[in-house]
């Protein structure tokens, strides 16, 4: 088989669909048509096929005979269909190797193997588990496309789909005992919409935090650390608070125990406080330090909003009625970095350092606001000095009215 | 010789008045006309295109946030001594970004973002680069345009 | 107080005495007398109907405020696409009276239309337009079609967001004319859209080609009332009905109505200053509710009504024609109207009530919707 292969590649890179003379699997199989005919037909688009590894290259076989009982000779080295028990090991044999596979792509990983067999998929599909998922699942048998090709079910935006194939079909997930709501809920989530509906391509999806090959749950106390690969400042900010060793001792996992682990929702200030819904409430009872402080640190949140709407609306009222503001209203902007930090400081879980960001974006904002109310006096000065003038000119017409009068007489 | 001198009287005031009235209201015309014509002493800023900084103010491997139309800019010298110059409004969620000399990038303190000197977003959440904005040198000044 | 009127013009001793000097030297090189002439000769028909008669001064002093005005912002406006929005926000800001000015300037175009229109219906009512005062009525029509024209292309001047669309649309309609639409739009837009051409060209007209073609008609149109003097009404007798003279009576009423207007102009721009909105983006979609100004809202609201296909034809196309035909007939009134004493009663006043009403009512409705 080998043999062949290099055969194969002496010649040069077969196009696609390999039709050459005596390829008697293309043939007879095209002929068959249907389920049997389908692989053939897929093979325009298969990466190995567009590198010049044709059938033989998995399945073995002389494709040079025509009768059957010759081309798929199991002694001559025919495969056939592999048992899935012996399907990582078949894409392994290749996948695995960096001598051969730097010919093809030197940058190619050569462990999805060996990561495979650490995961939850690997081992059940070592132990005979027909069900549990190995490399065709999800890259497909045939016409398997590069994962950075947008039509592969490994493309960023289709894992959560192939990953769904599986883990939401309830039926087949019933003998393991995990929920399958994950993919609802992803898609519900901020990072399911950055990337679904916004293309944001930076946006997580399963394997991002599970892994490709090694797929594995992050474990309680390795959740928070995925996390924090890209939310790097509230990590950092909860690692220095109360909660870490709070979570550690109790075995919670640190972010998701707040904003659940597949359906993230954007985080608004009813997640903080004393009260239903915040989500304090569920550890915190009534009367203690942490409720203590979710609240002012709540109240201080809330605080700086309601100044930065009040700034807003009186420099809005200002500019409606003609006054120049924009100067203010780009303060103003300031203001508003100050209360995005702020919500970000909340993990710190500390009022008083809270207070600080709050009391920066407090003095933006009463300045902003007092420009406002200045550039409304301003208006009120002009409407006085017209009131003023328009006397005048009255005056001056009442006048006018008696000398046409006494021209009159 | 009184009922002649009454009415000469009042056609005197009534006139005097009307003359000092006259006048009275052409002052007020003409003064906000004198003063509209009389050039403001600050320049019209334009949106397109603003002086971002002094030559002798910047250093290399430095930034500096600008005023640019409604929003703030950032011009940077790069350590090798270009100027750019980009909108400090980040893509994420519109924070005000700033120049880091210890990491020679610009970073967003809010979430951590990151770009590099060409503006590109190279790491955290922001998901796009800066808008980059055309830097000239004037002299002593520094241009900072609309491309 | 007539004497002491009349030694005015003939100067007496001591500052009259300098006066009349001066007047000397000028009469000997510009021959001005004459005017003073006919001003001094100059007489007002009096009867019930005198009020209308200062409607054409008005409509001349504020076209006068218009001019001033705009002057005066014609020293700060940057007539560009990209300058205009911000040179107008500079004014408003940080000019001097700069807001003053601006909103006088935008107040003052509206008055004058609406008096411009007073005017026109006035002279309408009273059949002023009678033989030989039809070219002053011509003039008049076109000088009220120059108005709209001028309160059309100054509107886009600020650069902002109605107005771009007001213009797009405006223009949009005048494509639609049968044969010369397509041209007549490339022409008013300086191009296939509304950009930054669009505005250099309305503000050329603007303050170039209408104010050349109303410095012609309008002097024109003062010329032709000073030679035919007031039209008065068919119930008055011109031979019996008192007179009053221009000068100083009429003047001083008609100042009198100047000053108000003056103050009327100054209390808008304090309590309803001209906003400016947002600089205008040919990139966003139009915003909800764009209507034109008050004087072409009727006729934009009857188009809204027209059914789309009429005989076969395109509605729009029909509005616009039955609005043409209309301006061609007011122009053409006095040659097409009932000259002379009427017996009983004429049609021509029944339209011109209808066509009020009419006004009111799709204004109306436009301003309700």
């Amino acid at each position: 088989m080998w043999q062949q292969l290099l055969l194969v590649m002496f010649i040069g890179q077969a196009p696609a669909p390999p039709a050459a003379a005596g390829d008697s699997c293309i043939k007879c199989h095209l002929e068959m048509g249907d389920a049997l005919a389908a692989p053939i037909k897929l093979s325009a688009q298969d990466i190995h096929s567009q590198n010049g590894l044709t059938c033989t290259a998995c399945h073995g076989g002389d494709p040079s005979r025509s009768a059957p009982e010759e081309a798929m000779n199991a002694r001559q080295g025919f495969v056939g269909k592999p048992a899935r028990k012996q399907i990582g090991l078949l894409c392994a044999k290749c996948h695995s190797r960096p001598d051969f596979m730097r010919k093809y792509n030197p940058q190619a990983r050569v462990d999805q193997y060996s990561e495979y067999l650490t995961s939850v998929h690997g081992k059940k599909n070592q132990g005979g588990d027909q069900n549990a998922a190995t490399c065709i699942d999800c890259h497909g048998a045939h016409g398997i496309r590069a994962p950075k090709d947008p039509n592969s079910p490994v493309y960023v935006t289709n894992v959560a789909a192939t990953c769904g194939r599986c883990h939401s079909d309830a039926k087949l997930m019933s003998p393991y005992d995990i929920a399958t709501n994950q993919q609802e809920l992803y898609s519900k989530s901020v990072h399911g919409e950055a990337l679904m509906k916004q293309r944001d391509l930076s946006a997580p999806t399963c394997n991002s935090c599970h892994g490709n090959h090694g797929a594995t749950p992050p474990g309680v106390d390795a959740v928070a650390n995925v996390c924090g690969q890209c939310h790097v400042t509230q990590w950092d900010l909860f690692n220095q608070s109360p909660h870490r060793k709070a979570f550690a001792e109790n075995k919670w996992p640190a972010c998701v125990t707040c904003h659940q682990n597949h359906e993230i929702l954007r985080p608004t200030e009813a997640m903080i406080g004393g009260e239903e819904p915040a989500t304090c409430v569920i550890c915190h009872q009534e009367g203690s330090a942490g409720l203590r402080a979710a609240r002012e640190m709540k109240q201080e949140i809330a605080n700086l909003q309601a100044r930065l709407t009040t700034a807003d609306q009186v420099l809005e009222r200002a500019q409606r009625a003609g006054m120049e503001v924009s100067g203010p209203i780009y303060q103003l902007a300031e203001g508003r970095n100050q209360l995005v930090l702020a919500r970000v400081q909340v993990h710190r879980f500390d009022p008083a350092t809270l207070k600080k960001t709050v009391s920066a974006g407090d003095v933006i904002a009463a300045a902003s606001e007092q420009s406002g109310w200045k550039a409304l006096q301003d208006l009120a000065y002009r409407r006085k000095g017209m009131a003023v003038s328009a006397l005048i000119l009255l005056g001056m017409i009442g006048l006018l009215l008696l000398k046409i009068r006494r021209l009159k007489n | 010789m009184i009922s002649t001198e009454q009415p000469a009287t009042r056609r005197d005031v009534l006139n005097y008045l009307l003359g000092t009235g006259a006048l009275a209201t052409l002052a007020a015309i003409l003064y906000p006309i004198m003063r509209f014509m009389i050039p403001p002493r600050i320049v019209e800023s334009s949106a397109s295109s603003v002086v971002a900084a002094k030559v002798s103010e910047l250093k290399p491997n430095a930034g500096k946030i600008f005023k640019f139309g409604n929003k703030p800019g950032i011009l940077i010298q790069t350590p090798a001594g270009d100027y750019r110059a980009f909108s400090a409004v980040c893509t994420h969620l519109d924070c005000t970004v700033q120049y880091r000399p210890d990491e020679k990038l610009i970073w967003c303190a809010c979430h951590n973002g990151r770009y590099d000197l060409t503006g590109k977003n190279i790491s955290g959440p922001p998901p796009r680069p800066l808008e980059e904005f055309k830097v000239n040198a004037r002299g002593d000044e520094i241009v900072v345009s609309r491309g | 107080m007539r004497a002491a009127t009349r030694s005015w013009f003939r100067g007496g001793s001591g500052m009259n005495g300098r006066i009349s000097k001066c007047g000397d030297w000028l009469e000997e090189r510009l021959g001005w007398r004459a005017v003073q002439q006919v001003i001094d000769h100059k007489a007002v028909p009096q009867h019930r109907h005198t009020i209308w008669y200062y409607f054409g001064g008005m409509t001349l002093f504020l076209f006068v405020v218009q001019v001033c005005t705009g002057i005066m912002l014609l020293l700060y406006y940057r007539p560009s696409a990209e300058n205009a929005f911000e040179s107008v926000q500079f004014i408003m800001t940080e000019v001097q009276f700069g807001w003053l000015v601006r909103s006088i300037h935008s107040w003052s175009a509206n008055l004058m239309i609406a008096a411009a229109f007073v005017h026109m219906f006035s002279t309408l009512f009273l059949r002023a337009f009678r033989r030989p005062r039809e070219l002053t009525w011509v003039t008049g029509a076109l000088l009220l079609f120059l108005s709209l024209a001028f309160g059309f292309s100054g509107y886009l001047l600020p650069w902002n967001k109605l107005a771009f669309f007001a213009t797009k649309v405006g223009t949009d309609i005048a494509g639609v004319v049968p044969l010369i639409g397509p041209f007549l739009l490339r022409f008013l837009r300086g191009g296939d859209e509304v950009t930054g051409a669009t505005l250099t060209r309305f503000f050329g007209f603007h303050v170039a080609i209408l104010p050349a073609c109303a410095t012609a008609l309008v002097s024109l149109h003062v010329y032709l009332v000073q030679k035919h003097g007031m039209s008065t009404p068919l119930s008055v007798d011109p031979e019996a009905t008192p007179k009053m003279k221009f000068v100083p009576d009429f003047l001083l009423r008609d100042l009198v109505g100047w000053l108000a207007a003056i103050t009327l102009l100054a209390v808008l721009a304090a309590i309803f200053p001209w906003e400016l909105g947002e600089k205008a983006d040919p990139f966003a979609p139009a915003p909800a509710g764009i209507k034109p100004e008050w004087y072409f809202v009727f006729m934009f609201q009857t188009l809204k009504y027209i059914p789309s296909k009429i005989l076969g034809m395109d509605g729009e196309i029909i509005g616009i024609l039955f609005f043409g035909l209309l301006g061609l007939l007011l122009l053409v009134t006095p040659f097409v109207s009932p000259s002379g004493r009427p017996r009983g009663r004429s049609w021509l006043p029944i339209i011109g009530i209808l066509a009020i009403a009419y006004i009111i009512v799709l204004s109306t409705f436009a301003y309700r919707t």
